[in-house]
């Protein structure tokens, strides 16, 4: 066999492993989405979770998980982005010191987030006595978000070239004020892609929110909006199920009749909003685009 | 001549400004750290209490097969043997890395060598989405699909280890591959014009020259997916059968680490020899992780050279 038929066979095998990869990848998003829309309807959507019968629907579960997103976001944000700032313009950047924190943020983001949850419940579910509540599983899901987060803000920060901080500097503006008006303006579109991504994450998580955020949905009241009353939506002391959580729950220890249509609803919906959540991120990285090149 | 003095020798406004804005961004970092810290601390305090509190050797937990914490042996010894999942967790890690590394490279060469095209339009949005797709609805997708085709295929309940590997390995097979991706499109282009100048056919190139020259990003790739694949917890349960024995073939029902502790960390009251146990298994999980940690960085520092 000479060189140029192993060229040909290489090139078919390749082609063979290509085809395959996209055909699981392709059937499995095909699976979800086929077995899961035809179930999505505004009731399923709406209507509480059914513990024992059918018909019942994921929309306590629904509003969960965007209320833990928000206050996750609202926590680790502004943590990530003085963490991110510090290292990217304040930090001795040869420093062997940095050198060992950037490490420590590695490691955390590669705990697996069963660990992080276990964490979680062990300092504030029971020894802060914060109880299975919202509160627990959004500062549980900052731990998890935190390392991604502040390394997504730190590269945005990186990408602004240092001829606009020597401009702030020559304007007299100290480096605080360089920061404020002129790096993170220019890193917005690029940090908010990473704040979307690190969403899509948080929004799907369920291994760090069991024992965090708790794995039951009490009925909510959804004309009560003060935040220090038991049913209110608002409340953060309050156990509350995922979307996430509440598809592990029903497949593993379910007895609700519908439990597999229940789940390919919820896994459909889960799998839309990470694409929804993609889909907002390239957005923001086309603005991007654009200021950079300042084409239309 | 004192007021000119004092405006221009005392801190300014801005200066003040800076310093506040220094330390509150120090600050969040320095937070971050004690996250870290402290997690270590909770975990292995909690998790070696096992063997200075309760008393078990380690040598026992780690090598022991019989795992029901609420009991003793014959010798009045509790039963906390990890060995089943420990085991059941390593192979189902390994199994999945295998089957995922010729795929993972395969698709990559095919996006970034033979296909460019192709590969940016199709493959690189499919796998990016995927990278994304929450852990528990790849073991929804292994609960009703994967699980009853081993059940048809092999016989048995379908629950097992090779199920698990089966889960895992579509769900860090897009992770993996995007990563491969990386380190090939990170080859310099110079590399493969020299070997097409020498004569060497589109394979010999891709064979001899462009994977070795990736070697090393490959390989952090496949670490990468592998810590990931450990570290996972929802999916693995939900398809692995969650019985705590050794697995005598690949489709015998298992358990892995995390499977459970996930299961039981909420049945078992603090403080007691059970729940101990169960940390003991989650300190195992983070010093695995590390290792996977230290095995990326030093395969990193080694591609460097």
């Amino acid at each position: 066999m000479n060189a140029k038929q192993v060229d040909k066979i290489a090139t078919g095998i390749l082609y063979t492993i290509a085809g395959f990869v996209i055909l699981v990848l392709l059937a499995l998003l095909g699976y979800i989405l086929v077995q899961g829309v035809p179930n999505l309807s505004w009731h399923f959507l709406t209507a509480p979770a059914e513990a024992f019968s059918a018909g019942g629907g994921i929309g306590i579960q629904l509003f969960n998980s965007f209320y833990l997103l928000i206050l996750t976001m609202v926590i680790s944000f502004p943590i990530a982005l003085g963490a991110g700032i510090y290292l990217n313009e304040y930090a001795n950047q040869k420093s062997k010191v940095i050198e060992v924190i950037r490490t420590m943020i590695e490691i955390l983001s590669s705990l697996p987030s069963v660990v992080v949850g276990l964490f979680g419940f062990l300092l504030f579910v029971v020894q802060l006595k914060l109880g299975f509540s919202l509160l627990s599983g959004a500062i549980a899901l900052t731990f998890f978000n935190l390392p991604l987060l502040t390394r997504s803000v730190e590269e945005s920060l990186r990408t602004i070239p240092n001829l606009q901080r020597e401009a702030g500097s020559a304007l007299g503006l100290s480096r605080f004020e360089t920061i404020g008006h002129v790096i993170l303006p220019a890193a917005l579109p690029s940090i908010m892609t990473g704040v979307v991504l690190s969403a899509g994450r948080v929004f799907g998580e369920a291994a760090a929110l069991i024992y965090t955020a708790g794995q039951s949905a009490p009925a909510l009241n959804f004309a009560d909006w003060n935040p220090f009353n038991a049913t209110s939506p608002l409340n953060v002391m309050r156990p509350a199920e995922t979307l996430a959580v509440h598809i592990w729950k029903i497949n593993s220890e379910g007895i609700m009749p519908d439990a597999a249509a229940v789940s390919a609803g919820a896994s459909a919906v889960l799998v839309i909003a990470v694409l929804l959540f993609n889909f907002c991120a390239r957005y923001f990285s086309k603005v991007l685009y654009r200021q950079l090149t300042s084409s239309k | 001549m004192d007021e000119i003095q004092e405006a221009l020798t005392k801190t300014s406004k801005a200066t003040k400004k800076d310093r506040f804005g220094r330390s509150v961004s120090l600050l969040a970092l320095i937070l971050i750290l004690a996250v870290v810290i402290s997690i270590f601390w909770f975990v292995a305090s909690k998790g070696l209490a096992t063997f200075f509190k309760n008393h078990v050797s380690l040598w026992s937990f780690l090598t022991g097969t019989k795992w029901a914490p609420g009991q003793v042996d014959a010798h009045g010894k509790p039963l906390v043997g990890a060995a089943p999942m420990i085991v059941g967790s390593f192979l189902v890690t390994f199994l999945s890395a295998l089957i995922a590394t010729p795929f993972a490279v395969g698709t990559a060469v095919f996006m970034t060598e033979i296909s460019p095209k192709r590969g940016a339009k199709i493959l690189q949005p499919v796998t990016e989405l995927l990278v994304g797709i929450p852990s528990v609805v790849y073991g929804f997708v292994g609960l009703t699909v994967v699980v009853p085709a081993m059940r048809h295929l092999f016989g048995g309940s379908g629950f097992g280890v090779l199920a698990g590997s089966m889960v895992l390995f579509v769900m860090i097979l897009p992770t993996v591959t995007s990563m491969t991706v990386d380190t090939l499109r990170a080859v310099p282009k110079r590399y493969r014009e020299a070997a097409l100048a020498l004569g060497a056919t589109r394979w010999q190139m891709i064979y001899k020259v462009i994977l070795r020259a990736a070697t090393p990003g490959i390989l952090t790739a496949i670490v990468f997916g592998m810590a990931r694949a450990f570290g996972e917890a929802l999916a693995v349960q939900m398809v692995v059968g969650n019985a705590a024995l050794m697995p005598h073939n690949l489709m015998s029902p298992s358990a892995t680490l995390t499977s459970i502790l996930t299961q039981g960390i909420g049945n078992t009251v603090m403080g007691s020899l059970e729940n101990n146990a169960l940390w003991s298994l989650a300190l195992i999980l983070l010093l695995m992780s590390l290792v996977f940690n230290l095995v990326i960085r030093a395969i990193g520092k080694k591609g460097a050279m």
